[in-house]
């Protein structure tokens, strides 16, 4: 899932100067997941702002809602009405629900209330972790599914390098390094005799150093509404 | 010969070899590398010329290398993975070679993170082993990375950079098991020498090497055992705490702050480490760290009978 964070209010004051009504609006998919842009967020969001607002003397008016993905064309076009009623929208999405939304509606600002951070799991509540880098070509069956690319602070591909120590990254005391669970993992499959080889240099045409990316299936692909 | 450099040479000829650091300076000052260059020249075969080491903006290693050659001292250029792309690498090593330079450390680089930008984006386009099959490649098979020839035109002559290849290995970082393996795969890589992280516990050492020996990567990649001169029990008492990939026995931090004279002590220290670890098997020379402390590398070398150089 996509993982994200709030950002702090005061910024988020900062971008909402000057606007007299403000639509903050959810999503109910990942960020929802880790507790950073629900329903229940856009409720606390909603009524912090307010506070604020009241306090500051500023008129500022909130209304509230959330969909199920703003990622989604189907869930965002019946705000239409809500969206124009509003001067702003404060999206509590990650940062793609922000431009589908922005991209929608095209006239009205979109503000990101959400930091989005990474792709991740849920290692327990409320500790959320990285694991995919998102580089568009699965290296996994030869790392014992640990990813080096995330897992790894410098996405060393023959790792590990000579910052690993008691299984701690050289960065950070608390930052498991990579290469020592792979190297792990490797010897429970009984596979370490693959971590010999040496893996030559990356193809990153496929990650975000080729360009921003696409995916067109023919198969499923529907023509264009005009 | 693979590069022609000096440290090929004596390496080659099977003499015990004996390099050093050379730190460029932060900041423009070619003066301060002509200083360091007259106090190491003879001394040792060849000095490291770091690159943005610990990732603190320097003089680049080539700017920094190509005085050193000028003062009569042959560099060992560093390059490390942190900063340069592919791209990058490759064309700053065209531009080294062509400046002169032969020898080259192929390193991954300390993270940004203990540097002066910690801001700054890393590359880690490739890594050190892949660094070094690269580089092999250019010289060995005079292609570049992307496979294409080293020529200007279709009619221009090949002109490959032939560097003398090293790499760094560090036997005290985790995971212990597959640090020879690790090694082995530099070798496999190009590594034609290794310098290995600074020794300070020898047991450790030994053991590595031992599981190095019986690889038989002795016979194909020459070692240089890696020893730091220290200053100080504080100095030794940090690093064992904040280095990381570093094991630093507790008896050294106590025999620095027992010495009445620590810097004497530190001295004594890095020749009894040179004269214990040239007797291992496999080792080939010494790379002594003397960190902004060149000055004391003259005594040192003298002092563990590593003079007149070959």
């Amino acid at each position: 899932m996509i993982m994200g964070e709030r950002k702090p209010l005061s910024e988020i004051k900062e971008m909402l100067e000057g606007y007299k009504k403000v639509l903050v609006l959810g999503c109910r998919t990942c960020v929802a997941v880790c507790m950073a842009g629900g329903d229940k967020e856009v409720e606390l969001l909603g009524s912090l702002l307010r506070i604020a607002s009241q306090k500051d003397g500023a008129e500022l008016e909130i209304v509230e809602d959330a969909v199920e993905r703003q990622c989604d064309i189907e869930y965002i076009e019946p705000l239409k009405e809500k969206v124009e009623e509003c001067d702003v929208v404060l999206s509590m999405a990650c940062g793609c629900g922000v431009q589908f939304m922005a991209e929608l509606y095209a006239n009205k600002p979109v503000l990101p209330a959400i930091n989005t951070n990474f792709i991740g799991v849920t290692e327990s509540v409320g500790v959320w972790t990285e694991r995919c880098a998102q580089c568009g070509n699965c290296v996994l069956h030869l790392t014992g599914g640990i990813c080096p690319i995330a897992r790894c602070s410098k996405s060393l591909l023959n790792g590990p390098c000579g910052g690993s120590q008691n299984g701690k990254c050289e960065i950070d005391p608390e930052v498991d390094c990579g290469w020592q669970l792979i190297y792990d993992r490797m010897a429970t499959l009984g596979q370490l005799d693959k971590l010999a080889e040496v893996i030559p240099p990356k193809d990153w045409t496929t990650s975000r150093d080729g360009g921003p990316r696409k995916i067109v299936r023919e198969d499923v692909k529907e023509d264009v509404k005009t | 010969m693979k590069a022609g450099s000096n440290l090929e040479r004596i390496l080659s000829e099977g003499k015990f070899a004996a390099t050093a650091e050379l730190g460029p300076p932060k900041s423009a000052d070619a003066e301060l590398i002509k200083k360091k260059a007259e106090l190491l020249k003879g001394k040792v075969d060849a000095v490291n010329i770091t690159d943005n080491q610990t990732a603190i903006v320097r003089m680049s290693s080539i700017g920094a290398a190509k005085l050193t050659l000028e003062n009569g001292l042959e560099p060992i250029m560093q390059m490390v993975c942190r900063d340069r792309n592919r791209i990058a690498i490759q064309s700053d090593v065209l531009g080294a070679y062509a400046l002169g330079i032969k020898n080259m450390l192929c390193l991954t680089g300390d993270h940004q993170k203990f540097g002066n930008h910690p801001a700054a984006r890393n590359v880690f386009d490739i890594d050190s082993i892949q660094l070094l099959s690269m580089m092999k490649g250019m010289r060995d098979d005079k292609v570049f990375q992307c496979g294409e020839e080293i020529r200007n035109s279709k009619k221009a002559p090949v002109v490959e950079p032939k560097m003398f290849l090293g790499a760094a290995e560090n036997p005290f970082a985790q995971p212990f098991e597959f640090r020879a393996v690790r090694l082995a795969k530099k070798v496999n890589a190009g590594a034609d020498f290794i310098q290995t992280q600074c020794i300070f516990d020898v047991p450790r050492f030994k053991e590595w090497m031992k599981e190095v020996v019986d690889l038989g990567l002795h016979e194909k990649v020459h070692i240089l055992a890696g020893v730091m001169p220290v200053k100080s029990a504080g100095q030794v008492k940090y690093m064992k705490n904040n280095v990381a990939g570093m094991l630093i026995p507790d008896s050294l931090v106590d025999r620095m702050k027992g010495a009445d004279d620590p810097k004497e002590e530190g001295v004594n220290f890095v020749v009894e480490l040179i004269n214990e670890v040239r007797e291992i098997e496999g080792i080939r020379g010494v790379h002594i760290m003397a960190v902004e402390w060149e000055e004391m590398v003259p005594t040192i070398v003298e002092r563990a009978g590593l003079l007149p150089r070959p």
